[in-house]
């Protein structure tokens, strides 16, 4: 019930709406909810609303953060081999 | 997929697990209730429980919108569409719940209501527009992730001076589910549900940020960590969650930082208070009746507010004897405990509320789970 799938925004349209693109499927959904979103950026659609703009910074740091452990597991395996 | 794919990778999904294994100690047991029926599903989806070292336990919460939905609402649906001969439209979800007298929104369909399943609140709007003779009323359910767009919807339908549109308004609140499940005998009392920690909502949160949750972690030490939808997000959550609790700290930490910040989104959250209020009492499916739990159209929204339009009353309805998806959805119980389970309650037919939806704890373990029993 609450999924929701982050999409990127391709056209604004009028009425407060915009065009998303997720995996090449095309949909107009409203950005009723958000404020300055602009083209290229990601949303998070729910019902065909954007909930919420998502920050690919952050989205950066998290991923990096599980990086690191796979690299720590890596070190931790090779110190275990000497 | 960007920002879903990176999020499902099997070989960071490994280290991550070697990393809960090295971390969670071998003197204690860890519980954690992942609130959300998105989380369930993952986890089961992508069998993250087996990745886990025995003494690490998830235990499914109430944040499944359909399961905690209770008989009544749905009967109260049905009643206006075979009774009253309104276009009653909702989400895919709600259409398989049971009901009393053996229907459901779609069996009431196969008798002839007029019941309509939309991708949308605004498709419900667009609806009423296109059919100015018809009744259509919309029946609302969700937490606080679908609550805004039902208010846009009904701000929407005011602007278009439509007057032949209104809303079952059934929107429930997360804080007091999870409060509820702290202050249950089991948690509070008996302590036959030891309870650690909880992974904290990812869509909700994107609305309400993660500052309601604040409270349990101060109150009633609990660690929450609220997590995205997708496996490494859960996992990553777990190890959060793990170190919280051996580190002797109760805090709201944030794992969907990428979607969620501490205040959420504040026009959103503006959109649902002009429309809508708090109900003095709610009935949940489970956790029975749970005061200020649920919202209700404001006054000046009134003539969209379907219990105004037709004078509806609430008549509760108990749950089918066996049924155990009030103590699933308490984490009192597992699906596989419950007698029905897998014989007469499948997925093609439902018994339980818990059944339905994808994201309910019994749906998950019966598509993904229920041979590991058995092998």
């Amino acid at each position: 019930m609450c999924l929701a799938i982050p999409a990127q925004v391709v056209e604004l349209r009028d009425g407060d709406n915009a065009l998303v693109d997720l995996a090449g499927v095309k949909k107009e959904i409203s950005l009723s909810l958000v404020e300055n979103v602009a083209v290229g950026d990601y949303v998070i659609v729910h019902v065909g609303y954007a909930l919420n703009k998502l920050d690919p910074e952050e989205a950066a740091k998290t991923l990096a953060l599980f990086g690191e452990l796979g690299q720590m597991d890596a070190l931790d395996d090779s110190a275990a081999l000497h | 997929m960007k920002y879903i794919d990176e999020f499902r990778d099997g070989d960071v999904a490994r280290g991550l697990a070697e990393a809960i294994r090295r971390e969670a100690r071998q003197d204690r047991r860890y519980h954690f209730m992942e609130f959300c029926g998105g989380h369930t599903h993952a986890i089961s989806r992508y069998g993250v429980s087996d990745l886990l070292p025995d003494n690490v336990r998830m235990i499914h919460g109430p944040g499944c919108p359909v399961c905690v939905l209770p008989i009544g609402r749905v009967d109260q649906a049905i009643g206006l569409a075979l009774e009253q001969g309104v276009t009653l439209c909702t989400y895919g979800d709600c259409l398989r719940v049971p009901a009393s007298d053996g229907l459901s929104l779609l069996k009431a369909k196969a008798r002839g209501g007029d019941i309509r399943m939309v991708y949308s609140s605004a498709d419900a709007v667009a609806l009423a527009q296109k059919h100015p003779d018809k009744q259509v009323v919309f029946f609302a359910i969700g937490f606080e992730t679908t609550t805004p767009p039902t208010a846009v919807a009904i701000k929407q339908a005011a602007a278009l001076g439509l007057k032949n549109f209104s809303v079952l308004c059934c929107h429930v609140l997360t804080p007091s589910a999870i409060s509820s499940i702290l202050e249950s005998p089991e948690v509070r009392q008996w302590g036959t549900v030891p309870l650690d920690g909880f992974i904290g909502p990812a869509h909700v949160s994107t609305i309400i940020g993660s500052r309601p949750y604040e409270f349990f972690a101060e109150e009633y030490r609990k660690p929450v960590v609220i997590a995205g939808f997708e496996p490494l997000d859960v996992m990553q959550a777990i190890r959060m969650l793990i170190r919280q609790v051996n580190e002797g700290r109760a805090e709201v930490e944030n794992e969907f930082s990428r979607a969620v910040d501490r205040d959420g989104n504040r026009k959103a959250q503006q959109l649902v208070a002009e429309v809508f209020e708090m109900r003095k009492h709610f009935e949940w499916r489970g956790l029975n009746v749970l005061p200020y739990s649920a919202l209700r159209i404001r006054s000046q929204f009134a003539e969209f507010d379907a219990e105004k339009r037709f004078a509806l009353s609430y008549r509760p309805v108990p749950d089918h004897k066996a049924c155990e998806c009030g103590a699933i959805l308490r984490g009192v119980k597992r699906p596989q405990d419950c007698k029905l389970f897998g014989t007469v309650c499948t997925p093609e037919n439902p018994v339980g509320s818990c059944m339905v939806s994808s994201e309910g704890a019994c749906a998950a373990h019966y598509t993904y789970g229920r041979y590991k029993d058995v092998a």
